[in-house]
């Protein structure tokens, strides 16, 4: 909550009649600094992004953008959105919805277009918005969010149902915007597809914030198991299950988790075994899990 | 400066859409045609009168542009703002510096320029074309003008009108139900009703003293008394049409009920997408 963040929430609750999906809320996002916000749907992401556009009134706590009320014209001007689901009128060329959309934000159209070049579809641009690919359609959302160089960037979901390499372009740009100073806030279900793309995350489920921090933090303070599973030779599980403890999944197989640091000893206790063993895989906790982690069991957690 | 230029974008891309839509081309086309098709084929000059096609068509337009001008309008707004919050692009568009009394009042500014445009085109040839045809009088060319500047006015109305609705189904298949259901009502049914009223109450107080009034508050109904009322021809005038040569107010107070109906379609447009969460 420093005073130099562009975005700053403290305490933020909203509610809905009687549900509550955002609850006490506190977030800072610095210029040039990109942070994700995870969660499912229903977690509240969109919910906070719509209150930080001045949609949404919070029912506690406070918003500022670069010091400004949300919605405040200062805000407006500040901040740029692209929604998860929109789609532009199909009657309109590229050029002609960058230029309405630079025109609504006060910026000269000749110095808006330029960045159908750098989203890549420049070659688009003269096209009716109709013939667009899913992919060309996001871009041309991205170009809209860029014009005139906002502070912040809220972006909704913005690679849903891209594929692969758009999604490696798209944040290529993101990242192109935060070296040259503009915050950037987006929100996604899925923290392998932002590693290394995001210098902070911030994990919602449940309207609150459930873990903030860089993700390789996050990642060592969850410790979460290693998972070992093996196969065991014909007739033989009741042995290898009788020696390593562990789980039975089925007719064959038993599942044994350890820490990081003890995986030395369980495999040399699975060697051990010798010819009791037919196969055996390890499975190190991916990013999706240490997001699991800190969306599901920590919630229950907390609310035991 | 910029409040002006952002207002004028919205404004002509609404115009630029209607346009690749083929929306003007097809309402032009529609009022063209029913007009030509009024003065040659139906009540045209009849060789009695022989006195001015322009203001016989005029009277006998007036009665169809009631029906027409309210769909094409409604047509054309029903979409506006529901349609925008199904694309999503309204959440967009407030998240820029407009705002939305800005919004609601451009948009109308659009909507409005290609319904004046199809009005004028259509009602322009048909009106040319009749003068060519049958010559023109002063009277004539007034009641022509008359006849397309209230039209105007009265499309003004109902595309508030069809925003409003808009505004308060937030989905554009509900918004056309309701707009499709407005015209019903006001167009078709209001008069329906009024005139079943009268018959039932057989000359008695509701036909002396609420009739008028009543007749006067629909917006339709309000433009083709205003018309048929300044028309001074013999044109055989039937059902509510009738009261065009009694109304017990002045003629000027037709013009103010349509006005009213603009201002209060705008209103409601206004607060109802002030309240719209995007």
């Amino acid at each position: 909550m420093t005073d130099a963040a562009i975005l700053s929430v403290e305490d933020l609750t909203i509610r809905f009649g009687a549900v509550t999906a955002v609850d006490g809320v506190s977030l800072a996002v610095a210029p040039g600094e990109r942070v994700a916000l995870l969660g499912h749907n229903g977690a509240g992401k969109s919910t906070l992004f719509k209150t930080v556009l001045g949609f949404l009134k919070p029912a506690t706590g406070r918003l500022f953008i670069g010091g400004a009320v949300p919605g405040s014209d200062v805000a407006r001007r500040a901040v740029s959105y692209l929604p998860e689901q929109v789609v532009f009128p199909k009657a309109l060329t590229g050029a002609e919805v960058l230029t309405h959309f630079a025109r609504l934000k006060g910026v000269a159209p000749k110095v808006a277009l330029p960045l159908l070049e750098t989203v890549g579809i420049a070659d688009a641009a003269g096209r009716a918005v109709g013939t667009y690919s899913k992919g060309m359609r996001q871009r041309l959302g991205l170009a809209q969010a860029l014009i005139g160089t906002p502070c912040l960037l809220l972006l909704d979901e913005p690679t849903s149902g891209l594929d692969p390499v758009s999604r490696r372009e798209f944040y290529e740009v993101l990242e192109a915007s935060a070296r040259a100073g503009t915050a950037v806030l987006l929100s996604s279900h899925s923290l392998s597809e932002i590693e290394n793309r995001i210098d902070r995350i911030a994990i919602l489920a449940k309207g609150r914030l459930r873990a903030e921090g860089a993700l390789a933090d996050l990642s060592r303070r969850a410790g979460l198991p290693i998972r070992i599973r093996v196969e065991a030779a014909e007739g033989r599980v009741e042995a290898v299950q009788a020696h390593l403890g562990g789980e039975r999944v089925n007719g064959r197989s038993v599942v044994v988790t350890c820490r990081a640091e003890d995986k030395v000893g369980a495999l040399a206790r699975l060697a051990e075994l010798g010819s009791d063993v037919a196969d055996i895989d390890i499975a190190l906790p991916d990013l999706d899990d240490v997001y699991r982690h800190y969306s599901g069991v920590t919630a229950q957690g907390a609310h035991q | 400066m910029t409040g002006l230029d952002r207002m004028a974008a919205v404004a002509a891309t609404e115009f630029r859409l209607a346009f690749r839509n083929r929306w003007v081309l097809l309402s032009t086309l529609a009022f063209t045609l029913f007009a030509l098709a009024l003065a040659f084929l139906g009540s045209g000059p009849s060789g009695a009168l022989k006195a001015d096609a322009l203001t016989l068509t005029a009277a006998s337009l007036s009665t169809l542009t009631v029906y027409l001008v309210p769909l094409m309008a409604l047509l054309v707004s029903y979409d506006s703002i529901a349609g925008e919050i199904e694309r999503g692009t309204l959440a967009l568009v407030l998240a820029t510096p407009l705002k939305r009394g800005e919004l609601v009042l451009t948009k109308f500014c659009g909507h409005l320029a290609v319904l004046t445009l199809a009005i004028a085109i259509g009602y322009g040839i048909a009106g040319a074309v009749i003068a060519g045809v049958h010559g023109a009088t002063d009277a004539g060319l007034l009641a022509w003008g008359r006849l397309v500047a209230t039209a105007v006015l009265l499309g003004a109305a109902f595309i508030a009108l069809g925003m409003a609705l808009s505004g308060l189904a937030r989905q554009a298949g509900t918004a056309a139900a309701l707009a499709i259901g407005a015209w019903l009502i006001l167009v078709v049914l209001y008069d329906l009703a009024l005139l079943g009223a009268v018959i039932v109450d057989q000359g008695g107080v509701f036909t002396k003293t609420m009739f008028p009034a009543l007749v006067l508050a629909n917006p339709g109904d309000a433009f083709r008394l205003y018309n048929l009322a300044l028309i001074e021809t013999n044109a055989p005038v039937a059902g509510l049409d009738g009261l065009a040569r009694t109304l017990p107010f002045p003629v000027s107070s037709a013009l103010v009920v349509l006005a009213l109906w603009l201002f209060a379609g705008l209103a409601a447009a206004w607060a109802l997408t002030r309240r719209i969460r995007p």
